[in-house]
């Protein structure tokens, strides 16, 4: 077991662990922050998704102790300071962008990623930058028009919801 | 104009806040003092005699609490069947015992052989590798057909074979069936693969149980679409818990599809295993067990038959399927190919004779049951595919042929057991036309040409049968359940209205549509109205949320939950202002005499239901609270058309979807926004199905797509933006909102259209192709075109 400590969603956070546990783990089960989820074992569906010193990463896919120091950034963390949602989780209510709930913590941060690195993105760089988050509910429709929305972008072309 | 409220409003969904800001509370986010975490070592082998488990060296491993063996659960009850088929010859299906851990033999990968309870996830794993398994390998029965050969290995020793049951329905018309094709003027015939599916709703498997020795009492917390119904079959069946000493909880739950309608031996497990253990004991599967050992769907074999007469009109359909049992018998598994596939076959279409025959057949392979359709999508699938071989046979329009043989008078009564209330198959096919831009394809498939792309147009229609029901019925069919729904509405002294629902929200977002229904009916806001569901503990015995029956079945519950209040109200309202209660009428959340400007507020009402200080008290009870149960008349029956185009790329056979189009009418709707989304989600899933997905076993039993490296998960770059539409509606006859039920249609109706848009754009080359089974991946379709 060693100690790691980092900050998550502002404040620091610290715990031991075990050389192999994962960076999701630790925050799900140590720092009790569940909204992370985990929907795979193989890096594929994205639900997992935290920002990693500002970069998109999946947590299950690294580990607790390489993010010794790190920057950590959460779905927790995410609305705006008077408890609202922000721009991204409003557009994803608005727009009907999920259904049980279980992947939108890490369609949530990825949009949040994709829209740092693309203010404006099209309907086909939207699917692209999606093709690491498995949604099972929603065919993806209402959360490519949620990104786009909150992108600033009109979306009333787009079939209705 | 929109509503901004009550029935017909796209309310935004109030569970979302939660949801989008990691605040759910899903079964894995629970954790209990003290808990301990199983792991499960399960069969590497499709098939095999357990010769020795030596578990010592495990239990002396760190952490470890305890090593479980099938040896412990000698005398626990079996994991239970809900449906008995009764087959041609009227005999009983075959029904094997299904162990929660295996007994003597394995009969498929996954199969859970022995359970390491320890302080962490790791401990219990680590320990699980060295437990020492010796296991003597039997041949694998992998390929339904062969299974059925005489002298075939058997998947359990003590059946006569592998053959669940022979089911012929109607086996009174198979003799007319057969002189109709003796007399047609035109058959088509068309043998298919209905491919097995794994639902995989994004959350995987969880099972929390606990013990309270102070009162003898077991919780369950898991991953359910049903907990009343997990609640007595685990109490009753398999560990004789009674029901009042057993809850069952299934909070937030992160998708179903079916698959987590089934009571499944880790949640017993976890159960027994936590009163053995005195601590809490929690299990959550991992993606990859989440492949072998949750249920798969579909995996049936069929050949179909249609007869046209001179005129192209449908004289009969004759089916034969083989469906797939897996290696033991899922709960509901029996009856997905007979009484929800059979019972579908007449489809849109007048056609007056049918015969369906099933053979359900054991394999050593996953159990499989319901998924997204359940029994529905296999039998629009067969049915929509030979009518379009049919035209393309004849010559004809296809969507010609299915207008001439449109069922166009309801009630009708098909010539497979049910009676379809309403339906409007041309009001939907013209709104397809519609929304679909028809008359712009050829200019399309120009366009598509001009870049080296082959297009193609499928169309097909669908009929779906919701809210399975009424239970006298069922019951002689085979179900060992009845099938209504409950809801109990308790109203607050300060007007606040909580509805206790034994249907249950797994991604439908009941807790806001429900909430609208029981809103307008008071006129109050829905900020006022809160839905409970998902324990056994505060919600009445329900049957649970599958098969499109929600709003249908539960929500006509909590609708006559709520005319009772309301009918109290009024007794106690008519005291108020000393009126008779006949004149009182209710609008606007508001208590009035008719003719009058008397009136009370609801609020009102209710504080004097509990502060009964002027009240009749000789008359009526005090308080607020009703309970009602709904058993249904009749199953419902929405009904569609759908649209798909494709363009194939004739040097690779990628088929990418370019249009999609669905046209539903699911009679009244409640929430439009959360309607369309749940089409959105079927449809994604029937793209799934017959462009990406696919379980694949090896001869030995192997699962060879068994994560998301191998199985093909819908990706957002695999499908486009579709076009909905549901303004066709023709209300249903029989429940008090007019309601069909939205949430498998588009499983049900999108795969034929896509098959269907292959082959159109592959005969438009001039391909001989007239099928290619699902999934159509791009080295099949290649193969197809160049074959």
């Amino acid at each position: 077991m060693a100690q790691v400590s980092m900050t998550v969603n502002g404040k620091a956070a610290s715990g031991e662990v075990e050389g192999r546990t994962l960076l999701s783990s630790f925050l799900r089960d140590q720092l009790m922050l569940t909204g992370t989820h985990v929907g795979c074992d193989t890096s594929q569906c994205g639900a997992c998704v935290v920002h990693v010193d500002g970069h998109a990463v999946k947590s299950c896919t690294m580990l607790a102790m390489e993010a010794e120091g790190a920057d950590i950034a959460t779905i927790e963390g995410q609305a705006n300071a008077d408890g609202s949602l922000n721009v991204i989780q409003q557009a994803f209510q608005d727009h009907h962008g999920l259904q049980c709930g279980f992947c939108t913590p890490g369609m949530v941060m990825s949009a949040a990623a994709l829209l740092k690195e693309n203010p404006k993105p099209s309907e086909q760089e939207v699917r692209a930058y999606l093709e690491g988050n498995i949604c099972r509910c929603t065919g993806y429709h209402n959360i490519v028009k949620a990104i786009m929305a909150a992108s600033g972008q009109d979306v009333t072309a787009i079939a209705a919801e | 104009m929109p509503k901004d409220g009550g029935i017909g409003a796209s309310s935004k969904r109030r569970e979302d806040v939660r949801f989008l800001t990691g605040a759910g509370n899903y079964t894995d986010d629970i954790n209990m003092h003290g808990q301990a975490y199983v792991h499960f070592l399960r069969s590497d082998v499709a098939h095999g005699t357990i010769k020795s488990i030596d578990t010592s060296a495990a239990a002396g491993m760190p952490g470890v609490v305890r090593v479980f063996t099938g040896a412990d659960f000698e005398g626990v009850g079996s994991i239970p069947c809900g449906w008995q088929v009764t087959d041609r010859h009227g005999q009983p299906m075959q029904e094997p015992a299904h162990p929660i851990l295996a007994q003597g033999k394995v009969r498929h990968v996954g199969e859970p052989v022995a359970a390491v309870v320890a302080e962490t996830y790791e401990q219990a794993r680590d320990a699980a590798e060295a437990i020492g398994l010796d296991i003597d390998e039997l041949p694998a029965v992998v390929d339904m057909k062969a299974a059925l050969d005489s002298g075939a290995t058997k998947v359990h020793d003590d059946l006569n074979d592998n053959l669940c049951y022979d089911w012929g329905f109607v086996e009174e018309n198979k003799e007319a069936v057969n002189k109709a094709f003796d007399d047609a003027a035109h058959v088509t015939s068309l043998e298919l693969v209905n491919n097995r599916l794994v639902a995989n709703p994004m959350e995987p498997r969880v099972a929390v149980g606990d013990y309270a020795r102070g009162t003898d009492e077991s919780t369950l917390y898991t991953t359910s679409q049903n907990p009343h119904v997990i609640r007595l079959l685990m109490g009753a069946f398999v560990l004789g818990i009674p029901e009042h000493k057993l809850r069952v909880v299934a909070p937030d739950v992160g998708g179903g599809f079916g698959t987590k309608i089934f009571h499944y031996q880790e949640e017993a497990f976890c159960t027994f295993a936590a009163k053995a253990c005195n601590r809490p004991v929690k299990w959550t599967s991992s993606r990859s067990e989440a492949f072998i050992s949750d249920a798969h769907g579909r995996d049936h074999v069929t050949k179909i038959e249609l007869a046209l007469d001179a005129d192209n009109n449908f004289t009969a359909i004759r089916t034969e399927t083989h469906a797939n049992m897996g290696a033991y018998l899922s709960t509901f598994a029996p009856s997905v190919p007979t009484w929800l596939h059979g019972t579908l076959m007449a489809g849109n279409y007048k056609t007056p004779l049918i015969y369906v025959n099933v053979k359900a057949v054991f394999t050593n392979t996953v159990p499989v049951d319901a998924y997204r359709g359940a029994g529905r999508p296999e039998a629009t699938f067969q049915l929509e595919r030979v009518v379009d071989k049919a035209a393309r046979e004849l010559g004809v329009d296809p969507i010609a042929l299915r207008r001439q043989n449109f069922i166009t008078e309801f009630p009708y009564a098909t010539p497979v057991a049910v009676e379809y209330d309403t339906g409007d198959y041309h009001g939907t096919m013209d709104k397809l036309e519609e929304i679909a831009d028809f008359s712009g394809f050829a200019a399309r498939r120009t366009e598509s040409e001009k870049h080296g792309k082959l297009r193609g147009l499928g169309v097909n229609c669908y009929i779906e049968a919701c809210g399975i029901a009424p239970s006298n019925l069922v019951g002689q069919l085979g179900a060992r359940a009845g099938l209504y729904e409950s809801a109990t509405v308790r109203v607050n002294a300060t007007g606040g209205l909580v509805v206790m629902t034994g249907s249950h929200s797994h991604g439908q977002g009941h807790e806001t549509s429900f909430a609208q229904v029981v809103a307008e009916m008071i006129g109050i806001d829905e900020s006022m109205v809160e839905i409970v569901h998902g324990d056994t503990a505060n919600t009445p015995m329900g049957m649970g949320t599958y098969g499109s029956r929600s709003i249908a079945v539960g929500g006509s519950a909590m609708v006559r939950a709520t005319e009772k209040i309301i009918n109290k109200a009024k007794k106690i309202a008519s005291h108020l202002l000393e009126a008779s209660e006949a004149d009182i009428e209710l609008k606007d959340g508001a208590f009035s005499v008719a003719g009058t400007d008397k009136s009370v507020a609801w609020g009102d009402v209710t504080l004097a239901a509990y502060v009964p200080h002027n009240y009749p008290l000789e008359d009526i009870e005090p308080g607020l609270e009703e309970t009602a149960f709904y058993d249904p008349a009749n199953f419902t029956y929405p009904s569609g058309a759908y649209a798909c185009e494709v363009e194939v790329d004739p040097d690779t056979g990628k088929v990418t979807i370019d249009r999609f189009a669905a046209a539903d009418d699911f009679g009244n709707i409640i929430n439009p926004m959360i309607v369309t989304g749940q089409v959105h989600g079927g449809i994604a899933q029937g793209i799934g199905q017959a462009l990406l997905e696919n379980c694949a076993y090896d001869e030995n039993g192997q699962l060879l797509s068994a994560s998301y490296m191998d199985y093909a998960m819908p990706r957002a770059d695999d499908l486009p933006m579709f076009s909905v539409d549901h303004s066709s509606q023709t209300p249903c006859t029989h429940n008090p909102l007019g309601v069909k039920g939205c949430g498998e249609a588009g499983a049900i109706g999108s795969p034929p259209a896509v098959v269907n848009a292959v082959v159109d754009a592959l005969q438009s080359a001039g391909k001989g192709v007239t099928h290619i089974d699902m999934p159509l991946s791009p080295d099949r379709v290649w193969a197809a075109m160049n074959g």
